[in-house]
Protein backbone atom coordinates (compact mmCIF):
# COMPACT_ATOMS: atom_id res chain seq x y z
CA UNK A 1 0.00 0.00 0.00
CA UNK A 2 2.67 2.30 0.87
CA UNK A 3 4.14 1.48 -2.73
CA UNK A 4 0.68 3.05 -4.22
CA UNK A 5 0.68 6.17 -2.19
CA UNK A 6 4.20 6.80 -3.00
CA UNK A 7 3.46 6.60 -6.56
CA UNK A 8 -0.14 8.51 -6.11
CA UNK A 9 2.42 11.54 -4.09
CA UNK A 10 4.49 11.09 -7.17
CA UNK A 11 2.44 11.08 -9.80
CA UNK A 12 0.29 13.77 -8.44
CA UNK A 13 3.35 16.43 -8.21
CA UNK A 14 3.94 15.26 -11.49
CA UNK A 15 0.91 16.28 -13.28
CA UNK A 16 0.94 19.13 -11.20
CA UNK A 17 3.86 20.60 -12.74
CA UNK A 18 3.62 19.27 -16.20
CA UNK A 19 3.12 21.54 -19.09
CA UNK A 20 2.15 24.26 -16.26
CA UNK A 21 0.14 21.76 -14.68
CA UNK A 22 -3.24 22.92 -13.77
CA UNK A 23 -2.67 26.64 -13.74
CA UNK A 24 -2.05 26.80 -17.75
CA UNK A 25 -4.94 23.97 -17.62
CA UNK A 26 -7.45 26.46 -16.16
CA UNK A 27 -6.04 29.49 -17.69
CA UNK A 28 -6.42 27.80 -21.06
CA UNK A 29 -10.50 26.76 -20.09
CA UNK A 30 -10.74 30.34 -18.85
CA UNK A 31 -9.75 31.51 -22.49
CA UNK A 32 -12.08 29.14 -24.54
CA UNK A 33 -14.98 30.28 -21.69
CA UNK A 34 -14.00 33.83 -22.74
CA UNK A 35 -14.13 33.30 -26.25
CA UNK A 36 -17.49 31.84 -26.61
CA UNK A 37 -19.44 34.93 -25.82
CA UNK A 38 -17.65 36.86 -28.52
CA UNK A 39 -18.05 34.44 -31.07
CA UNK A 40 -22.06 34.28 -30.50
CA UNK A 41 -22.67 37.26 -29.40
CA UNK A 42 -23.35 38.89 -25.65
CA UNK A 43 -26.57 38.66 -25.68
CA UNK A 44 -27.67 37.10 -21.93
CA UNK A 45 -30.62 35.31 -22.84
CA UNK A 46 -28.44 33.37 -25.61
CA UNK A 47 -25.63 33.18 -23.95
CA UNK A 48 -27.28 31.55 -20.68
CA UNK A 49 -28.57 29.05 -22.94
CA UNK A 50 -25.83 27.60 -24.23
CA UNK A 51 -23.54 28.28 -20.82
CA UNK A 52 -23.97 25.16 -19.30
CA UNK A 53 -22.67 23.26 -22.27
CA UNK A 54 -20.55 25.37 -23.76
CA UNK A 55 -18.69 25.24 -19.95
CA UNK A 56 -18.71 21.44 -20.62
CA UNK A 57 -16.89 21.12 -24.08
CA UNK A 58 -14.54 23.71 -22.91
CA UNK A 59 -13.95 21.06 -19.77
CA UNK A 60 -13.48 18.57 -22.02
CA UNK A 61 -11.00 20.16 -24.08
CA UNK A 62 -9.09 21.35 -20.94
CA UNK A 63 -8.53 18.38 -19.67
CA UNK A 64 -7.24 17.06 -23.27
CA UNK A 65 -4.29 19.85 -22.19
CA UNK A 66 -1.28 17.69 -20.14
CA UNK A 67 -2.64 14.40 -21.29
CA UNK A 68 0.16 13.73 -23.96
CA UNK A 69 2.80 13.53 -21.43
CA UNK A 70 1.14 11.28 -19.13
CA UNK A 71 3.20 8.03 -20.00
CA UNK A 72 5.50 9.75 -22.46
CA UNK A 73 7.80 11.40 -20.11
CA UNK A 74 8.29 7.66 -18.01
CA UNK A 75 8.38 6.03 -21.20
CA UNK A 76 11.51 8.43 -22.91
CA UNK A 77 13.45 8.52 -19.54
CA UNK A 78 13.12 4.80 -18.55
CA UNK A 79 11.24 5.58 -15.69
CA UNK A 80 8.57 2.85 -17.23
CA UNK A 81 10.60 0.08 -17.10
CA UNK A 82 11.44 0.46 -13.49
CA UNK A 83 7.84 0.97 -12.91
CA UNK A 84 6.89 -2.15 -14.82
CA UNK A 85 9.69 -4.03 -12.99
CA UNK A 86 7.70 -4.43 -9.96
CA UNK A 87 5.32 -6.96 -7.65
CA UNK A 88 2.61 -4.25 -8.61
CA UNK A 89 0.64 -4.88 -11.75
CA UNK A 90 0.98 -2.83 -14.89
CA UNK A 91 -2.77 -2.09 -14.66
CA UNK A 92 -2.74 -0.60 -11.12
CA UNK A 93 0.44 1.34 -11.65
CA UNK A 94 -1.81 3.38 -14.66
CA UNK A 95 -4.98 3.65 -12.53
CA UNK A 96 -2.39 5.62 -10.30
CA UNK A 97 -0.72 7.48 -12.61
CA UNK A 98 -4.67 8.79 -14.18
CA UNK A 99 -5.66 9.16 -10.56
CA UNK A 100 -2.87 11.33 -10.01
CA UNK A 101 -3.81 12.97 -13.44
CA UNK A 102 -7.22 13.76 -12.05
CA UNK A 103 -5.83 15.39 -8.80
CA UNK A 104 -4.31 17.44 -10.15
CA UNK A 105 -5.68 19.01 -13.41
CA UNK A 106 -9.16 17.75 -13.36
CA UNK A 107 -9.85 18.33 -9.89
CA UNK A 108 -9.04 22.16 -10.13
CA UNK A 109 -10.62 21.93 -13.68
CA UNK A 110 -13.94 20.86 -11.89
CA UNK A 111 -13.28 23.84 -9.07
CA UNK A 112 -13.32 25.99 -12.40
CA UNK A 113 -16.85 24.89 -13.87
CA UNK A 114 -19.58 26.36 -11.77
CA UNK A 115 -17.43 29.33 -11.97
CA UNK A 116 -17.08 29.43 -16.02
CA UNK A 117 -20.62 28.58 -16.62
CA UNK A 118 -22.58 31.30 -14.46
CA UNK A 119 -19.64 34.00 -15.76
CA UNK A 120 -21.72 32.78 -18.67
CA UNK A 121 -24.72 33.33 -17.53
CA UNK A 122 -25.94 29.81 -16.33
CA UNK A 123 -28.28 30.04 -13.53
CA UNK A 124 -26.26 29.69 -9.98
CA UNK A 125 -28.63 26.79 -8.65
CA UNK A 126 -26.85 24.79 -11.62
CA UNK A 127 -23.76 24.88 -9.13
CA UNK A 128 -23.54 21.69 -7.16
CA UNK A 129 -24.94 19.75 -10.57
CA UNK A 130 -22.02 21.05 -12.46
CA UNK A 131 -19.37 20.44 -10.06
CA UNK A 132 -20.83 17.16 -9.75
CA UNK A 133 -20.47 16.54 -13.25
CA UNK A 134 -17.23 18.11 -13.87
CA UNK A 135 -15.48 15.24 -11.08
CA UNK A 136 -16.89 12.47 -12.38
CA UNK A 137 -16.18 13.68 -16.13
CA UNK A 138 -12.92 14.33 -15.23
CA UNK A 139 -12.05 11.22 -13.85
CA UNK A 140 -13.77 9.95 -16.82
CA UNK A 141 -11.69 12.15 -18.81
CA UNK A 142 -8.22 10.99 -17.30
CA UNK A 143 -9.51 7.39 -17.59
CA UNK A 144 -10.31 7.64 -21.50
CA UNK A 145 -7.77 9.93 -21.90
CA UNK A 146 -4.72 7.52 -20.36
CA UNK A 147 -5.85 5.08 -23.23
CA UNK A 148 -4.92 7.53 -25.90
CA UNK A 149 -1.63 8.86 -24.25
CA UNK A 150 -0.63 5.32 -23.80
CA UNK A 151 -1.52 4.11 -27.13
CA UNK A 152 0.18 7.13 -28.99
CA UNK A 153 3.58 6.40 -26.84
CA UNK A 154 6.71 6.31 -29.28
CA UNK A 155 4.91 8.16 -31.90
CA UNK A 156 5.73 11.34 -33.34
CA UNK A 157 3.49 14.51 -32.30
CA UNK A 158 2.07 12.18 -29.80
CA UNK A 159 0.14 15.04 -28.62
CA UNK A 160 -1.86 15.26 -31.45
CA UNK A 161 -2.34 11.82 -31.99
CA UNK A 162 -3.82 11.68 -28.30
CA UNK A 163 -6.27 14.21 -28.99
CA UNK A 164 -7.51 12.33 -32.30
CA UNK A 165 -8.16 8.96 -30.64
CA UNK A 166 -9.12 10.23 -26.93
CA UNK A 167 -11.87 12.82 -28.61
CA UNK A 168 -14.04 10.33 -29.62
CA UNK A 169 -13.73 8.57 -26.35
CA UNK A 170 -15.30 11.59 -24.99
CA UNK A 171 -18.63 11.93 -26.55
CA UNK A 172 -20.19 10.08 -23.98
CA UNK A 173 -19.15 11.65 -21.06
CA UNK A 174 -20.03 15.20 -23.06
CA UNK A 175 -23.18 13.83 -24.11
CA UNK A 176 -24.74 12.16 -21.06
CA UNK A 177 -22.85 15.69 -18.42
CA UNK A 178 -24.30 18.20 -20.96
CA UNK A 179 -27.65 16.02 -21.27
CA UNK A 180 -28.21 16.40 -17.34
CA UNK A 181 -26.76 19.97 -17.47
CA UNK A 182 -29.58 20.69 -19.78
CA UNK A 183 -31.99 18.56 -17.98
CA UNK A 184 -31.47 20.72 -15.47
CA UNK A 185 -31.96 23.97 -16.98
CA UNK A 186 -35.11 23.45 -18.74
CA UNK A 187 -36.86 22.15 -15.40
CA UNK A 188 -36.60 18.14 -16.91
CA UNK A 189 -35.67 15.23 -14.54
CA UNK A 190 -31.83 15.50 -14.81
CA UNK A 191 -30.73 12.09 -12.65
CA UNK A 192 -30.69 9.50 -15.36
CA UNK A 193 -28.15 12.09 -17.44
CA UNK A 194 -25.64 11.97 -13.62
CA UNK A 195 -26.62 8.41 -13.64
CA UNK A 196 -25.47 7.79 -16.86
CA UNK A 197 -21.91 9.90 -16.79
CA UNK A 198 -21.20 8.12 -13.37
CA UNK A 199 -21.74 4.59 -15.14
CA UNK A 200 -19.33 5.90 -17.77
CA UNK A 201 -16.59 7.20 -15.59
CA UNK A 202 -16.77 3.54 -13.19
CA UNK A 203 -16.32 1.70 -16.57
CA UNK A 204 -13.37 4.15 -17.45
CA UNK A 205 -11.75 3.24 -14.25
CA UNK A 206 -12.41 -0.16 -14.29
CA UNK A 207 -11.33 -0.58 -17.98
CA UNK A 208 -9.23 1.69 -19.12
CA UNK A 209 -5.92 0.45 -17.09
CA UNK A 210 -6.76 -3.02 -18.96
CA UNK A 211 -6.07 -0.87 -21.81
CA UNK A 212 -3.65 1.39 -21.17
CA UNK A 213 -1.05 -1.31 -19.71
CA UNK A 214 -1.39 -3.52 -22.80
CA UNK A 215 -0.72 -0.45 -24.86
CA UNK A 216 2.41 0.16 -22.33
CA UNK A 217 3.95 -3.05 -22.74
CA UNK A 218 3.56 -2.94 -26.27
CA UNK A 219 5.35 0.29 -26.44
CA UNK A 220 8.33 -1.46 -24.22
CA UNK A 221 8.64 -4.55 -26.17
CA UNK B 1 15.20 -15.26 -4.00
CA UNK B 2 16.88 -16.01 -7.42
CA UNK B 3 19.57 -18.69 -7.10
CA UNK B 4 20.89 -19.17 -10.47
CA UNK B 5 19.90 -17.39 -14.01
CA UNK B 6 20.02 -19.25 -16.69
CA UNK B 7 19.90 -18.47 -20.58
CA UNK B 8 18.98 -21.36 -22.80
CA UNK B 9 19.69 -20.44 -26.79
CA UNK B 10 18.27 -17.17 -26.19
CA UNK B 11 17.78 -15.45 -29.54
CA UNK B 12 16.36 -11.43 -30.20
CA UNK B 13 14.92 -10.00 -32.77
CA UNK B 14 14.32 -5.94 -32.87
CA UNK B 15 12.76 -4.21 -35.85
CA UNK B 16 13.11 -7.02 -38.03
CA UNK B 17 16.47 -7.48 -37.64
CA UNK B 18 18.03 -10.52 -35.38
CA UNK B 19 20.22 -9.10 -33.11
CA UNK B 20 21.68 -12.74 -31.98
CA UNK B 21 20.96 -16.08 -31.22
CA UNK B 22 21.44 -19.33 -29.87
CA UNK B 23 22.89 -17.70 -26.45
CA UNK B 24 23.60 -19.55 -24.01
CA UNK B 25 24.78 -18.48 -19.83
CA UNK B 26 24.69 -19.93 -16.85
CA UNK B 27 25.18 -17.70 -13.75
CA UNK B 28 25.22 -18.93 -10.14
CA UNK B 29 24.42 -16.96 -7.09
CA UNK B 30 27.67 -15.26 -6.35
CA UNK B 31 28.52 -15.13 -10.00
CA UNK B 32 28.92 -12.26 -11.86
CA UNK B 33 29.06 -11.74 -16.18
CA UNK B 34 30.41 -9.05 -18.18
CA UNK B 35 28.75 -9.06 -21.42
CA UNK B 36 30.65 -7.46 -24.20
CA UNK B 37 30.07 -6.90 -28.19
CA UNK B 38 30.43 -4.43 -30.38
CA UNK B 39 27.65 -1.25 -30.38
CA UNK B 40 24.59 -2.12 -31.38
CA UNK B 41 25.44 -6.11 -30.88
CA UNK B 42 22.11 -5.94 -28.45
CA UNK B 43 23.79 -5.93 -25.11
CA UNK B 44 21.04 -3.80 -23.89
CA UNK B 45 18.17 -5.44 -25.67
CA UNK B 46 19.87 -9.10 -23.97
CA UNK B 47 19.66 -7.06 -20.52
CA UNK B 48 15.61 -6.07 -21.25
CA UNK B 49 15.03 -9.61 -22.07
CA UNK B 50 16.33 -11.13 -19.03
CA UNK B 51 14.02 -8.19 -17.27
CA UNK B 52 11.08 -9.35 -19.51
CA UNK B 53 10.44 -5.96 -20.97
CA UNK B 54 11.60 -7.35 -24.66
CA UNK B 55 10.22 -10.87 -25.75
CA UNK B 56 12.25 -13.79 -27.01
CA UNK B 57 12.17 -14.74 -30.58
CA UNK B 58 14.12 -18.22 -29.18
CA UNK B 59 14.84 -19.87 -26.40
CA UNK B 60 13.93 -19.39 -22.59
CA UNK B 61 14.90 -17.22 -19.39
CA UNK B 62 14.71 -19.43 -16.75
CA UNK B 63 15.54 -17.76 -13.15
CA UNK B 64 16.81 -20.83 -10.72
CA UNK B 65 13.69 -21.15 -7.59
CA UNK B 66 10.75 -18.62 -8.54
CA UNK B 67 8.61 -18.14 -11.56
CA UNK B 68 9.43 -15.48 -13.75
CA UNK B 69 6.78 -13.47 -12.92
CA UNK B 70 7.72 -13.39 -9.21
CA UNK B 71 11.40 -12.77 -10.36
CA UNK B 72 10.93 -9.68 -12.24
CA UNK B 73 8.82 -8.29 -9.94
CA UNK B 74 10.68 -7.62 -7.47
CA UNK B 75 13.52 -10.27 -8.02
CA UNK B 76 16.03 -8.04 -10.41
CA UNK B 77 17.22 -3.72 -10.37
CA UNK B 78 17.64 -2.75 -13.94
CA UNK B 79 19.92 -0.17 -14.15
CA UNK B 80 20.84 1.58 -17.59
CA UNK B 81 21.46 4.83 -19.75
CA UNK B 82 17.85 6.02 -19.19
CA UNK B 83 17.97 5.99 -15.49
CA UNK B 84 14.05 6.82 -15.28
CA UNK B 85 15.43 10.38 -12.84
CA UNK B 86 12.93 13.37 -13.13
CA UNK B 87 15.35 16.23 -13.86
CA UNK B 88 12.61 19.20 -11.83
CA UNK B 89 12.52 16.40 -8.67
CA UNK B 90 15.04 16.71 -6.01
CA UNK B 91 18.04 13.74 -5.11
CA UNK B 92 15.91 13.01 -2.24
CA UNK B 93 12.79 12.78 -3.28
CA UNK B 94 13.55 10.75 -6.20
CA UNK B 95 15.60 8.10 -4.34
CA UNK B 96 12.91 7.90 -1.83
CA UNK B 97 10.10 7.47 -4.11
CA UNK B 98 12.35 4.34 -6.18
CA UNK B 99 13.28 3.13 -2.85
CA UNK B 100 9.80 2.39 -1.20
CA UNK B 101 8.58 1.35 -5.01
CA UNK B 102 11.57 -1.24 -5.49
CA UNK B 103 10.10 -2.81 -1.63
CA UNK B 104 12.81 -0.44 0.90
CA UNK B 105 12.09 2.17 2.63
CA UNK B 106 12.91 5.86 3.35
CA UNK B 107 15.68 4.58 5.83
CA UNK B 108 17.09 2.33 3.42
CA UNK B 109 17.51 5.41 1.00
CA UNK B 110 19.25 7.21 3.34
CA UNK B 111 21.72 4.30 3.81
CA UNK B 112 21.71 3.85 0.13
CA UNK B 113 22.67 7.71 -0.20
CA UNK B 114 25.41 7.40 2.16
CA UNK B 115 27.49 4.01 0.38
CA UNK B 116 27.06 6.40 -2.56
CA UNK B 117 28.34 10.03 -1.08
CA UNK B 118 25.06 11.21 -2.25
CA UNK B 119 24.31 12.68 1.44
CA UNK B 120 25.09 16.44 0.80
CA UNK B 121 23.10 16.24 -2.67
CA UNK B 122 19.75 15.41 -1.34
CA UNK B 123 18.40 18.64 -1.46
CA UNK B 124 19.71 19.37 -5.45
CA UNK B 125 17.04 19.16 -8.28
CA UNK B 126 18.30 16.16 -10.43
CA UNK B 127 18.93 18.56 -13.05
CA UNK B 128 22.18 19.94 -11.00
CA UNK B 129 24.05 16.72 -10.68
CA UNK B 130 26.84 15.74 -13.00
CA UNK B 131 26.55 12.65 -15.27
CA UNK B 132 28.37 11.15 -12.63
CA UNK B 133 26.74 11.96 -9.53
CA UNK B 134 23.66 11.29 -11.70
CA UNK B 135 24.87 7.47 -12.36
CA UNK B 136 25.47 7.70 -8.64
CA UNK B 137 21.36 8.34 -7.59
CA UNK B 138 20.73 5.79 -10.03
CA UNK B 139 23.14 3.35 -9.00
CA UNK B 140 22.01 3.76 -4.98
CA UNK B 141 18.78 2.28 -6.32
CA UNK B 142 20.64 -1.17 -6.36
CA UNK B 143 21.36 -0.75 -2.41
CA UNK B 144 18.20 1.08 -1.22
CA UNK B 145 15.94 -2.12 -1.86
CA UNK B 146 17.59 -5.29 -1.95
CA UNK B 147 17.00 -7.67 -5.21
CA UNK B 148 19.17 -10.69 -6.01
CA UNK B 149 20.07 -10.16 -9.64
CA UNK B 150 21.49 -6.89 -10.80
CA UNK B 151 21.07 -6.10 -14.35
CA UNK B 152 23.59 -3.18 -15.59
CA UNK B 153 24.25 -1.75 -18.55
CA UNK B 154 27.45 -0.08 -18.83
CA UNK B 155 27.08 1.10 -15.08
CA UNK B 156 30.49 2.14 -15.03
CA UNK B 157 30.62 4.88 -17.66
CA UNK B 158 30.30 8.04 -16.24
CA UNK B 159 31.87 7.25 -12.73
CA UNK B 160 35.68 8.71 -12.45
CA UNK B 161 38.36 6.25 -11.29
CA UNK B 162 37.68 6.11 -8.05
CA UNK B 163 34.03 5.68 -8.07
CA UNK B 164 34.55 2.37 -9.92
CA UNK B 165 36.90 1.59 -7.83
CA UNK B 166 33.98 1.95 -4.61
CA UNK B 167 31.22 0.70 -6.72
CA UNK B 168 33.34 -2.53 -7.51
CA UNK B 169 33.74 -3.11 -3.85
CA UNK B 170 29.62 -2.66 -3.46
CA UNK B 171 29.86 -5.24 -6.33
CA UNK B 172 31.84 -7.31 -4.54
CA UNK B 173 29.67 -6.88 -1.53
CA UNK B 174 26.77 -7.73 -3.19
CA UNK B 175 28.49 -11.51 -5.07
CA UNK B 176 29.62 -12.36 -1.29
CA UNK B 177 25.66 -11.95 -0.05
CA UNK B 178 24.62 -14.22 -2.88
CA UNK B 179 24.02 -11.49 -5.36
CA UNK B 180 24.01 -12.30 -9.47
CA UNK B 181 25.38 -9.47 -11.97
CA UNK B 182 24.82 -9.29 -15.33
CA UNK B 183 26.46 -6.68 -16.87
CA UNK B 184 27.35 -5.00 -20.04
CA UNK B 185 30.10 -3.36 -20.19
CA UNK B 186 32.93 -1.83 -22.73
CA UNK B 187 35.83 -1.66 -20.23
CA UNK B 188 36.89 -4.75 -17.71
CA UNK B 189 34.86 -5.05 -14.71
CA UNK B 190 36.73 -4.41 -11.52
CA UNK B 191 35.83 -8.08 -10.40
CA UNK B 192 35.99 -11.29 -11.09
CA UNK B 193 33.47 -12.22 -13.58
CA UNK B 194 32.61 -14.74 -16.42
CA UNK B 195 32.91 -13.39 -19.74
CA UNK B 196 29.98 -13.74 -22.69
CA UNK B 197 30.25 -11.74 -26.02
CA UNK B 198 27.52 -11.22 -28.27
CA UNK B 199 27.93 -11.60 -31.60
CA UNK B 200 31.55 -13.02 -31.62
Amino acid sequence: MSRLGALLARETALAWGRGGGPLVSVGFYAGVATLLPLAIGPEAERLAAVAPGAAWVALALASLLSLDRLFERDYEDGALDHLALSPVPLELTCAVKCAGQWLATGAPLALAAPVAAIALGAPMALTPLILACALVGGLAFAFTGGIGAALSLGARRGGLLTAVIVLPLFVPPVIFGGGALAAFAGGLPWAPGLALLCAYGAAAVALGPLAMAAACRNALS
Amino acid sequence: MIGRLELRDVGVRRGGRQLFSGLSLTLAAGEACALTGANGAGKTSLLRAVAGLVGLEAGEIVFGGVEATEARGGGLHLVGHQDGLKPARTTREELEFWSVWSGGTEASAQDAAQALDLTMLLDLEVRRLSAGQRRRLALARLLAAPRPLWLLDEPLSPLDAGWRTRFGAIMRAHLDGGGLILAAVHDPLPIDAKGLEIGA
